[in-house]
């Protein structure tokens, strides 16, 4: 049952990848008023710009039709509101295919309040001079590889598209926390000047933003972190009151757990400063949070602060940053670590003699040194996965990777089997700027009829 | 006697172009002290030294009986260049929690 007066966030992806039916179970059971899909990665905006380079009516997130035809019937039917940047880098695009969607599924005209105007690729054009956070370089070194630029919207905006009424709001790039706070603020009419409120509504989205990371998802430890019915685990939502209180729950009778323990790791998931945490929104601190388990998989969250937004938008900048080759093969039983090793001095000898050059390269021993390292320190494993990998900016020197690995079944080290097939993909680069808030228009547009 | 990480504490890593956030979550809010005196930024700067270049920066949070360590030029350049197989370096909690701490706590 949900308590009285509260508005109820359902988190139902938390990545490009997130898995898809613990959504719909969010919604059949869940009992939520908002369902909220964050489906971008760093890099998705950039890759999606150049799949609508190819096609001008694509470039919205690839996953945006099987996860909203799942949904859907349930959300139009008990009336819960669909936020989402699936939109990617067509968010018009992708309000036309999720109401194409709803229209073949018999649900009728759907309108969609669409979110624009986080693309800025025009304007850092013509702003060279303005400094990437990463190197202090000016922008200008990376401008004529650009394939993308896109700020990170807040919830103000995002708040205003659901004042349209529209069932769905489809936006490209948002802030994860800024996608959850909106519904919060839309609900209770919460302003930037309801400071308290807004850091609750931030660090509720902040949790929900990693769907299971919440529930149970990486997390468990044989033994020493338990999760019952992991293959199970469901969703978490938020519960918000006009005050700010926030509990997070999950979908009735699934698996997963949901406690402080949960809840503490997604608090300090991929913050740095704690006491300033930046968002579209405010620049939250999480130092005076305390998590309290009030029920079962039910954790009230007390004490998040904040201090004013920031002046600027911090935007994305994709770019083509060359190609980066890959290749594998695998060795077993006596001597499988020192073969592996021959193997890799052969490999980076042809690939020498043929002239490549790589900007970086690596050796990995799979089963040994690939995730922490330091090879001489470990102990040899029976058997060895050998891989290799490098960037450069030849598309050739990064497939000689692979070819010249498969080829140590032939004319290598004895007993080398089940080398994978020459593996080469583009680098899509990320770097980001400060824009002044001037320079950003975000803007609503309706898809359909109201 | 020693104790690691991992006996009083557990961690999740998170990434942010090319730097590593790793929490140390104390299971006994008891612990926090024994943790904060020894799991020192220099420590465990030392730990990672062959795969981080740093520098290492320790936040404490004390509400939450924990800690969150932000390690610098940890992941091959940032998860877009990364070279490595675990270009998010999701798996580098592990690392933290492998830490030999030398005093066991009272």
């Amino acid at each position: 049952m949900k308590p009285e007066g509260v508005v109820r966030i359902g988190a139902g992806a938390g990545t490009s990848d997130d898995r898809m039916l613990p959504a719909l179970e969010l919604a059949e059971r869940g009992d939520i008023d908002y369902l909220v899909f964050e489906c971008l990665a760093e890099r998705t905006v950039s890759r999606e710009n150049l799949t609508r380079s190819k096609n001008p009516e694509l470039g919205y997130s690839p996953s945006l039709p099987v996860r909203l035809r799942m949904v859907l019937p349930t959300c139009i039917r008990n009336g819960i509101r669909i936020v989402t940047n699936m939109g990617a880098a067509n968010p018009v695009g992708g309000a036309r295919a999720a109401r194409q969607e709803a229209a073949e599924l018999g649900l009728g005209d759907v309108p969609v309040a669409v979110v624009v105007g986080d693309d800025v690729s025009s304007v850092v054009r013509h702003h060279p001079e303005l400094r990437l956070i990463e190197n202090g370089e000016p922008l200008e070194s990376i401008l004529p590889k650009m394939i993308s630029a896109n700020a990170y919207l807040g919830a103000d905006v995002v708040c205003e598209a659901l004042d349209t009424g529209a069932p769905m709001v489809l936006t490209g790039r948002v802030a994860d926390p800024s996608l959850f706070l909106a519904p919060i603020m839309h609900k209770f009419g919460w302003s930037y000047d309801d400071m308290p409120r807004i850091a609750q509504g931030t660090a509720a989205g902040h949790l929900l933003e990693c769907t299971a990371s919440v529930t149970g998802g990486c997390f468990g430890w044989p033994g020493k972190k338990d999760v019952p019915d992991l293959a199970h685990n469901g969703y978490p939502f938020a519960d918000a009151s006009a005050d700010g209180a926030i509990v997070i729950g999950k979908t009735p009778d699934t698996g997963g757990r949901l406690d402080v323990m949960t809840c503490t790791e997604q608090l300090i998931y991929e913050i740095h400063d704690p006491t300033a945490y930046i968002t579209p929104d405010c620049v939250l601190d999480i130092t005076g949070i305390s998590l309290k388990q009030e029920a079962s998989d039910r954790v009230r969250v007390e004490g998040a602060r904040a201090r004013p937004r920031t002046d600027t938008y911090k935007a994305n900048v994709g770019y083509a940053d060359g190609y980066i080759g890959e290749g594998e093969v695998s060795y077993g039983g006596i001597d499988a670590v020192a073969r592996a090793k021959w193997a890799a001095e052969v490999v980076r000898e042809r690939l020498r003699r043929q002239g490549f050059v790589y900007d970086d390269f690596r050796v990995d021993l799979i089963g040994m040194s690939s995730l922490h390292g330091e090879p001489d320190k470990r102990p040899e494993p029976y058997e060895v996965r050998l891989r290799l990998a490098g960037r450069t900016h030849d598309r050739k020197a990064a497939h000689a990777i692979g070819f010249e690995t498969r080829a140590m079944h032939m004319h290598g080290p004895g007993g080398a089997g089940g080398a994978c097939e020459p593996r080469v993909r583009d680098v899509l680069a990320v770097k980001s700027v400060l824009l002044p808030r001037n320079l950003v228009n975000p803007q609503i547009l309706v898809e359909g009829s109201l | 006697m020693s104790v690691r990480v991992y006996d009083l504490a557990h961690a999740r890593a998170g990434d942010k172009g090319n730097t590593s956030n790793i929490s140390v979550i104390c299971y006994d809010a008891r612990h926090w002290d024994f943790i904060a005196r020894e799991l020192t930024p220099e420590r465990v700067a030392e730990a990672f030294k062959h795969i981080a270049k740093g520098p290492v920066r320790r936040y404490p949070l004390r509400n939450l009986k924990a800690f969150n360590f932000v390690i610098e030029n940890a992941l091959g350049g940032g998860v877009t260049i990364s070279l490595a197989q675990d270009i998010h370096g999701k798996s580098l909690s592990n690392v933290m929690l492998a830490i030999e701490l030398p005093d066991p706590p009272q």
